[in-house]
């Protein structure tokens, strides 16, 4: 679930507010979007893909975690460690293009002896 | 053709007019738009979430069943599930979803998604990441000239004597109605999966099968609506496929014999009943285990996240039901155009069955995918050509709206429709949970649990009719809570009038195929729930035998 909203890389560009598919963010009266129904997160990390600044955190539990740390998680890259990966952002180009699933639906087609 | 007009009737709500209203917003749902609106067509298209992150494709990947068009090719991929789909397939349907899916992907290329190059150089396009695909097609949709509503449920259609012509819903964001006048309707709104919290499938709840049968439409092959995925415990990440890498074990270490991401699902439900099952993809070899990164990043997220290794470590797994999502049931298509019985009314993707393509076996992955794109285009370009016939009749129609449960404060309503005391759609969702998510009940079949749970549901649904309670601010949840209550009665009563084991129905107490059940399944009704099979099937004469 979306856990953390930096307020120091947060540009108040409510993208996420925009694009959460569930509705989970409110944009608050300063600007800065807010977390407005955590219960609603459907933990699919769309909103970290979509936040030009690496500001969001979406924990892997399907429920509430225990409080996070905003600069260790920063420390091991996750914070936006998953924009990086599908390749979003100023250059950097679509992990699409790098896609292995050919590679491994040919192995797949040999194992399951297809 | 049309012009899409706009004004306010009052402030913040919304009429507006258009030849084609699409009500969802995913691969279904954009290819259908982008379809009407190559055609000519005004085109409105109204997500429940947002087009671009909605549904199960955008937050994850998928396999796209296309094949080069050579005979023999084609005649594999064809047979290929025939067997496994209980023999409920078309050949008609599966070499045009062919021929779409090859021409759509290409015409995908065209658009600039970045397709991998294979080892001989070639372009690969059998496989899409979904955050890719998705924000491409939302572009796609925008440049077309289509009308995007962003957190904009469907709440009703609206019709008069002729058919369907238009819906309104609610705009999340204000709280204000919605009103879509059109000369057709595209539902593309999706499966139902019961907010089991499989990937992206909190906005899958059946919302487009009960306004469908609230204009009189019927479903299809709802028996076959008992998906479950493998994904980790604790997450939502549900990436069946990969686990065929997997060994599954008890909690002492020990193997579990014939648990497999395949055929030994129901193993792995069968002990998930007592205790736990755990995971770890040690069959995978290093070569393997980078692919599988490049392939889907997302798959990872709750290993890395979490700090465990999944290919070298356990780790606690669950089935989450996918229901129709991975299913193949839904909205009854009764031509090419994939037209419902009822004028004006289209389906596709997972909201349309899939069984012409897929009988009653899992359409997951690389079927959905090719069906979504496949029925959307149809669905979309038949959508536009039937508004365009209708020509200036369009405006000039009386439509009521079609919704068989009250909303608090609907659209227009003065007050609350709902009375005082009636359960809110929270504990509906979690009553319909508990008859629809137990493995017992939905995935081992029998006559008596399902006569007992479709019993309590149909108690839920008196309930339903009379009202769901909400806080006023989300009065779409209650459609919601009504939609997965009306999907399960439907999956309910089918799964009873097919006393056989087909496809991934399995009735423990009719553990064979039957060679007289050999017809697909209608049903329908929104008080009354009926199921009848198919009249005049047009279905392969296929040798069936048991098992």
């Amino acid at each position: 679930m979306i856990e953390i909203v930096s307020e120091t890389r947060c540009i108040s560009c409510n993208q996420c507010v925009k694009v959460c598919p569930t509705n989970v963010f409110d944009r608050s009266e300063s600007g800065l979007p807010i977390i407005a129904r955590q219960d609603d997160c459907q933990t699919c990390f769309m909103c970290e893909l979509y936040c030009p600044t690496d500001a969001l955190f979406v924990s892997p539990h399907d429920r509430p975690a225990a409080t996070l740390d905003e600069e260790e998680l920063a420390g091991i890259g996750l914070l936006g460690g998953y924009r990086e990966q599908v390749g979003w952002g100023k250059g950097r180009s679509p992990g699409a293009a790098r896609d292995a699933t050919y590679l491994m639906f040919k192995e797949m087609q040999k194992k399951a002896g297809h | 053709m049309g012009n899409l007009n706009s004004y306010n009737n009052k402030a913040a709500s919304l009429t507006l007019e258009a030849d084609v209203l699409v009500i969802g917003g995913g691969p279904a749902g954009t290819w259908a738009a982008l379809a009407a609106a190559a055609k000519g067509a005004s085109v409105v298209l109204a997500d429940k979430g947002y087009c671009g992150t909605s549904g199960a494709t955008a937050p994850s990947g998928t396999g796209v069943w296309y094949v080069e068009p050579s005979a023999d090719k084609r005649e594999e991929a064809m047979k290929s599930r025939e067997a496994l789909g209980g023999y409920l397939a078309d050949r008609g349907w599966m070499k045009r979803v062919l021929d779409r899916t090859y021409a759509n992907m290409n015409d995908l290329a065209l658009a600039g998604y970045p397709f991998p190059l294979d080892e001989s150089g070639n372009r690969y396009l059998r496989s899409l990441q979904g955050p890719e695909y998705m924000k491409l097609m939302r572009k796609r949709v925008h440049k077309a000239g289509v009308r995007i509503l962003d957190h904009c449920p469907a709440l009703e259609l609206l019709a008069d004597d002729n058919g369907v012509g238009g819906a309104s819903g609610i705009q999340i964001k204000n709280g204000e109605p919605w009103t879509v006048k059109s000369g057709a309707v595209v539902i593309a709104s999706g499966g139902c999966a019961f907010l089991s919290g499989a990937l992206g499938t909190h906005v899958l709840t059946g919302d487009g099968y009960l306004m469908a049968a609230e204009a009189g439409a019927s479903l299809s092959g709802m028996e076959f609506s008992n998906a479950y995925a493998i994904s980790p415990a604790f997450s939502t990440v549900t990436k069946t496929a990969f686990y065929t890498w997997a060994s599954f074990y008890y909690e002492d270490g020990t193997v579990i014999e014939g648990a497999g991401s395949q055929k030994g699902r129901s193993v792995i439900a069968r002990t998930l009943l007592t205790q736990p099952v755990y995971a770890c993809l040690d069959q995978a070899t290093e070569e393997m285990r980078l692919w599988m990164r490049k392939a889907q990043p997302n798959f990872f997220l709750p290993f890395d996240r979490v700090g465990i290794d999944p290919f070298t470590q356990k780790f606690p797994v669950t089935l989450r039901l996918e229901g129709t999502v991975r299913g193949t049931g839904g909205i009854h298509l009764i031509d090419e155009n994939c037209a419902t019985a009822v004028p004006g009314l289209y389906a596709a993707g997972d909201a349309a069955t899939r069984q012409f393509i897929c009988g009653g076996f899992t359409g997951g992955g690389s079927h959905n995918a090719a069906w979504a794109m496949s029925s959307g285009s149809w669905s979309g370009e038949a959508a536009a050509s039937y508004s365009a016939k209708l020509g200036f009749r369009r405006n000039a129609r009386e439509l009521q709206g079609l919704r068989t449960t009250p909303v608090e404060k609907a659209a227009g309503a003065r007050e609350s429709q709902v009375k005082a005391g009636a359960p809110s759609a929270q504990e509906v969702i979690a009553a319909v949970k508990r008859e629809v998510d137990p493995y017992e009940i939905n995935l081992f079949r029998s006559d008596a649990r399902l006569k007992q749970s479709l019993g309590r549901l149909d108690q839920i649904w008196r309930e339903v009719r009379s009202g769901v309670a909400t806080s006023g601010a989300d009065v779409w949840k209650a459609r919601e809570a009504a939609s997965m209550a009306a999907t399960a009665r439907w999956m309910y009563a089918s799964a009873l009038a097919r006393p056989e084991t087909r496809g991934m129905h399995k009735r423990t107490d009719y553990p064979d195929i039957d060679p007289n059940q050999h017809y697909r399944l209608l049903a329908g009704g929104i008080d009354d729930v009926w199921v009848k099979p198919e009249p005049q099937p047009a279905l392969p004469a296929a040798e069936v035998h048991a098992g």
